[in-house]
């Protein structure tokens, strides 16, 4: 079977409303601990996005805000990049994995005890860390900034998470294991795991000079692709057959995209150092892998798109596909513009520049952010049980974040080549560089302002539903039978 | 796939390969470099960080100047490193078996940094420029580290390490600029950044 649940076998009428009320029970069972973890997420979302408009104004202005030790772009812009990471995405993504889990092992939550003291945790590391950065105690290695005493509260919550998917796995009620757990089990085993040896190998105990360069990029990359993106897969593995109401394209095809993904994904990160003091073989391996991750990308993005084939048109009514799908499509694009820039052609050009940081927002914003929305869209009113207030609040979310996201992505793009082919030419003076790319970097702030604006119509959005305001609709559970939204 | 336990081999099987090959690997080929004493000069090199510089490369980790400068030199076929004068050869492992944690960097907002103390060597430059980039380079975008100096009232003598500030950022009169502690430790850390000694892996001819 290769629909996420039972509904697609052939039943009575009676057996079909058994289902919806085990849901519904499932649903009820989750509501606390999803609810925080989303919560939490969605104020980390604001937190992070107001260090990412200082940090970027700050690109352009240098006097802005320059006075104040804490606000200084070089503690501003890691603060901005762990309260994203650590703050919103994960936390999401716990959310969205944990209800996930919850549907697929078609059991009622247990423990949710667990889970609830591991968000309050998380919340507390990440805010720990996340203040350590500004107080000037950063680890200052790219991703891993939060200091030994925030990590440790991370992993210990994230132990108590992973503790928690084990048991309900083994509570699950018997049948199939569908594609989503697949991931969500990956993820949860690599995320602690990675984040246990980087941390040991980098912070309690640091080996020695570039060889912490190669471990750093080595969870720099695995970090994305071995949690985040095995989560935002996870969950469009799940809604997007799920809100159509037909199974997913091929079995087959979903086996090989998931284990490909294990297999080359956790190979990558050597060429975020091309050219740098690392081993030759590292590079070539690295490089190797990068585009070797065409074949899982391009693999999910064909059962994807064959699920979606005939329903295009659902894309306008259902927001939580329009988003999911929206972020599958950056998935494929993301993922092939990463490996052309593995190659040493590409690679030279834009290694030391803002196309990078373009690429890192396709990937986290345009992808896993999108994906992320589009599962809370679906999730929350099965949470709460109402529907979302107004229509025209989801619609300028997705506007603001999809123009938003793609304003930000084009700048960086092109001030990043216009910067990387300036850089080898070494009679362009620097600071002529430096002027060249300030439009550009100009550009990206009101892209900033434009997301930023979105999350604040999101985060209206989620409060008004915990709220329950507006008037009651009929049939929460299908959100396709939502129509306010042309 | 219904088994929790094939699930649960091949995702741990999958990471062990990547754990051991990425980074086992590179660890027991190269993490345990040691210096090298030079035969002509008996110099040992890298040379060992003083004690102040290596409080300045806490400031620097402190104050995030990695988001924005690199410290790596890519050799001839890999850039224009070297052409743009950001060092005399490529930069190799053992350049930095002191360094915790490392500057490697993944961003030119800024110049290089592996040979700075070579190319700069003005302790009154760099305490000017951190104190005001745009006063000795006119359109950086870098941030002004003002903060790590202090405006202090002139009592008896002026300080012998008081800012030669002009202009725009000079103090009112009978006040003076003078860096903390942090500051001398971060241009103790710049000026000792020179990475231009041969090696036999890297020589400089
Ligand atoms: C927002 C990015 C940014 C940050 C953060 C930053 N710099 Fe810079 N830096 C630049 C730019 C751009 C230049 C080139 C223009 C100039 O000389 O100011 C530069 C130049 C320099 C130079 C002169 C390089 C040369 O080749 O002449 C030094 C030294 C320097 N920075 C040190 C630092 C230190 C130390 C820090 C941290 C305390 C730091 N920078 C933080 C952007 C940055």
């Amino acid at each position: 079977m290769t629909s996420p649940s039972s509904s697609s076998s052939p039943k009575g009428p009676k057996a079909a409303l058994a289902d919806a009320l085990d849901r519904a029970a499932i649903d009820a069972s989750c509501r606390l601990p999803v609810l925080l973890f989303f919560g939490s997420a969605i104020a980390w979302l604001l937190v992070g996005s107001v260090f990412a408009l200082l940090a970027a104004i700050k690109l352009t202005t240098p006097e802005f805000l320059a006075d104040h030790a804490w606000l200084t772009f070089g503690r501003v812009r890691p603060a901005h990049l762990n309260a994203v990471a650590y703050g919103w995405s994960s936390t999401a993504a716990i959310g969205v994995a944990i209800w996930l889990m919850a549907r697929l092992c078609r059991v009622p939550l247990r423990h949710a005890r667990i889970l609830v003291a591991a968000a309050v945790l998380w919340n507390l590391g990440v805010a720990i860390g996340v203040t350590a950065i500004l107080a000037g105690a950063s680890n200052a290695i790219e991703w891993l900034e939060f200091p030994t005493y925030a990590a440790f509260i991370l992993f210990v919550s994230y132990a108590f998470i992973a503790v928690w998917a084990v048991l309900m796995f083994r509570e699950r009620r018997p049948g199939h294991v569908y594609v989503s757990q697949w991931y969500i089990f990956g993820a949860f085993f690599w995320f602690p795991w990675l984040y246990s040896v980087v941390n040991s190998m980098l912070v309690f105990w640091p080996v020695q000079g570039s060889v912490q360069a190669i471990i750093n990029w080595w969870f720099g990359h695995n970090v994305l692709g071995l949690w985040f993106t095995p989560i935002a897969l996870a969950s469009t593995y799940y809604m997007i057959p799920k809100i159509l109401g037909k199974p997913i394209h091929s079995y087959y095809l979903s086996i090989l995209g998931f284990w490909s993904l294990a297999l080359f994904y956790s190979w990558n990160g050597g060429h975020h150092l091309l050219g740098g003091p690392i081993p030759a073989w590292l590079q070539s391996a690295s490089i190797v892998a990068s585009v070797m991750m065409l074949i899982p990308v391009i693999t999910t993005a064909i059962n994807f798109h064959m699920t979606m084939r005939g329903s295009f048109a659902l894309l306008r009514t259902s927001p939580a596909l329009r988003f999911t799908v929206f972020g599958a499509m950056c998935y494929t694009v993301v993922s092939a513009q990463g490996s052309s820039m593995a190659l040493r052609s590409l690679n030279k050009l834009t290694h030391f520049t803002h196309y990078t940081i373009g690429h890192a927002h396709l990937g986290m914003y345009a992808f896993f952010t999108m994906t992320m929305f589009g599962a809370m869209y679906y999730i929350t009113p099965r949470l709460v049980r109402w529907e979302w207030p107004s229509a025209f609040l989801i619609k300028a979310h997705f506007w603001l974040a999809s123009t938003g996201i793609l304003l930000m992505v084009v700048s960086l793009t092109l001030g990043g080549l216009i910067q990387g082919i300036e850089l080898e030419n070494p009679k362009v003076p620097f600071l002529t560089i430096v002027a060249h790319t300030i439009p550009w970097l100009h550009a990206r702030s009101w892209s900033g302002a434009l997301l930023t604006t979105g999350h604040l119509a999101f985060a209206l959005s989620f409060v008004l539903i915990l709220l329950r305001t507006g008037k009651q609709r009929e049939g929460p559970t299908l959100f396709t039978k939502e129509r306010s939204f042309p | 796939m219904n088994r929790g336990l094939t699930l649960f081999v091949g995702i741990l099987a999958t990471f062990t390969l990547a754990w051991a090959g990425l980074v086992l690997i590179p660890y027991l080929q190269f993490g345990r470099v040691t210096d090298y004493v030079s035969e002509e000069t008996g110099q040992t090199l890298p040379p060992p960080m003083s004690g102040l510089a290596q409080r300045g490369h806490e400031v620097y980790a402190a104050e995030g100047c990695v988001y924005c400068h690199s410290q790596q030199v890519r050799g001839e076929s890999q850039g224009s490193d070297l052409a743009r004068g950001w060092g005399v050869r490529r930069t190799v492992a053992r350049d930095y078996i002191g360094e915790r944690p490392h500057f490697l960097g993944t961003m030119r907002t800024g110049p290089d940094l592996s040979n700075i103390g070579r190319r700069q060597s003005s302790v009154e430059w760099h305490h000017k420029h951190l104190y005001r980039p745009q006063s000795v380079s006119p359109g950086s975008v870098m941030p002004p580290f003002r903060f790590l100096y202090s405006l202090r009232k002139i009592v008896g003598e002026p300080s012998a390490d008081a800012l030669k500030l002009d202009g725009l950022d000079a103090p009112p009169p009978g006040w003076e600029v003078v860096p903390t502690p942090d500051a001398k430790a971060l241009v103790a850390y710049l000026l000792s950044l020179d990475r231009s000694y041969p090696l036999p892996e890297a020589p400089t001819e």
